[in-house]
């Protein structure tokens, strides 16, 4: 792909009405954490093998390296930044920090954003679901199995306040 | 680029020929370009034109599917998951959530891997492909579009806009499995989709094979399929089956698995696609 025009995109990120420049070949993911400053995303293998840059595009999760900026045009986007309610942490938060559900925590942005999707679908999925919805989601530090305890007591907060 | 319609799209291919490289899901050629793996002057973005991104089922003609319709449209789709069992299968399995939200069926056939999950799926369902070019529509069998490792029947200034799978009957039935070392997430070793119709007697009307990763490309498992007709849907006769699928089979030997393992692994899908595709065609 050889450099071009900049395109003007207008989306909205975690609710709010935004607009950049960004050259065609530039992922949503550059597009997130080097033009607005929205670093929560992380870039692990920048080929939609691990999870660390899912966001929620139009409702559904995605890999924000494998998206095109310039594709974005009029979506809704969520991020990883979106998920707490200003000073309160969202009860996957909550429960990540309570159930020590990371390590280095590089991945753990990803698993957030894929978690909160899961459990909005179904806050009581089983152990199964979980761990096939989040296998596009790579860990190295913590063998997964305090993630997915981490995301089933948040689903028991989610279905205890609902 | 985006253009709004088919036309203008056999423009700009016909314009820049393979420099001009399609977007869809992007799960496959984002990567590719970005590695390197393939060049291009510009991406097309085809997800404006409804005639790419729609897909609509009718008893009569079966379902017209989009060549950019993303995995989860299938297997979370009630009445399409139930009718179309093996595709419901392999799209719920390539790649993890967070792909199959982007990724289109129509993608993973032009991709043209001799691995891909949904070509044996598609197969198995008797899958055509619309092809739009500079000189009008052509169809084509989905085993015949595949022509190597990467390569497919696409001349310049074509390409797919839709995939067109008959209707499903209340006496059909297929499904799709493959082998992978990982629980989920991998490339397969082996790959089977089946497809069966029944007769009234409960033996086996019509049946159809596919098979992923024993070849250069997916292919039709025509014996395998025809020694099933009139048979009881029995172990045996599925089994049967399997060793014929065997013989059509020539695999490598490369890191996920031997060979002489891929050939085992052969029957073993074919006997378990059969089985399953079976049972759907029963409780249908």
């Amino acid at each position: 792909m050889s450099a071009s025009k900049k395109a003007h995109v207008t989306t909205t990120i975690n609710g709010e009405s935004t607009d950049f420049l960004c050259e065609p070949r530039h992922s949503l993911l550059e597009v997130l954490r080097d033009n607005l400053g929205l670093t929560g995303s992380k870039e692990g293998c920048n080929n939609g093998n691990c999870g660390a840059c899912t966001v929620l595009l139009n409702g559904r999760p995605v890999d924000s390296c494998l998206v095109l900026g310039v594709e974005v045009e009029g979506a809704e986007i969520e991020t990883v930044e979106g998920i707490a309610c200003s000073s309160n942490l969202h009860p996957v938060q909550q429960c990540f920090l309570e159930g020590a559900a990371l390590q280095c925590g590089i991945c753990t942005p990803g698993f957030l954003v894929a978690s909160k999707a899961l459990l909005d679908k179904d806050p009581n999925a089983s152990e199964e679901t979980i761990r096939f919805d989040l296998s596009g989601n790579l860990c190295r530090c913590t063998g997964y199995d305090k993630i997915v305890r981490a995301v089933q007591a948040a689903g028991q907060q989610m279905s205890a306040e609902a | 680029m985006a253009p709004q319609s088919v036309s203008e799209v056999v423009a700009v291919l016909s314009e820049h020929g393979d420099r001009a490289k399609l977007l869809a899901g992007g799960t496959d050629i984002i990567v590719q370009l970005r590695e390197g793996l393939r060049e291009a002057d510009m991406v097309v973005d085809i997800k404006k034109i409804d005639a790419v991104t729609s897909f609509k089922y009718c008893d009569e003609n079966g379902l017209s599917l989009g060549a950019a319709v993303a995995c989860y449209n299938l297997y979370e789709h009630p009445q399409l998951s139930k009718l179309y069992g093996a595709l419901a299968d392999s799209t719920h399995i390539i790649g993890g959530w967070q792909i199959q939200s982007r990724a289109s069926v129509g993608g993973n056939l032009c991709n043209a891997s001799p691995a891909a999950d949904s070509i044996p799926a598609l197969i198995a369902l008797n899958a055509t492909a619309v092809i739009a070019g500079p000189s009008g529509e052509r169809s084509v069998a989905v085993e015949d579009f595949c022509t190597g490792p990467g390569r497919n029947v696409l001349e310049n200034g074509e390409f797919l806009v839709s995939l067109q799978i008959p209707a499903q009957g209340g006496n059909c039935g297929s499904a799709y499995e493959r082998f992978i070392p990982r629980n989920e997430m991998d490339i397969a070793v082996v790959g089977a989709g089946s497809w069966v119709k029944l007769a009234d007697d409960g033996t086996i009307a019509e049946a159809k094979i596919g098979l992923g990763a024993v070849a250069a490309t997916p292919l039709v498992a025509e014996a395998a399929a025809a020694s099933l007709i009139g048979k009881e849907p029995t172990e045996e006769n599925f089994a049967a089956a399997g060793e014929l699928a065997k013989q059509i089979a020539t695999p490598i030997s490369d890191m996920r698995g031997t060979d002489e393992y891929r050939m085992h692994l052969v029957g073993v899908l074919v006997k378990r696609t059969l089985t399953t595709a079976v049972e759907r065609a029963q409780s249908s």
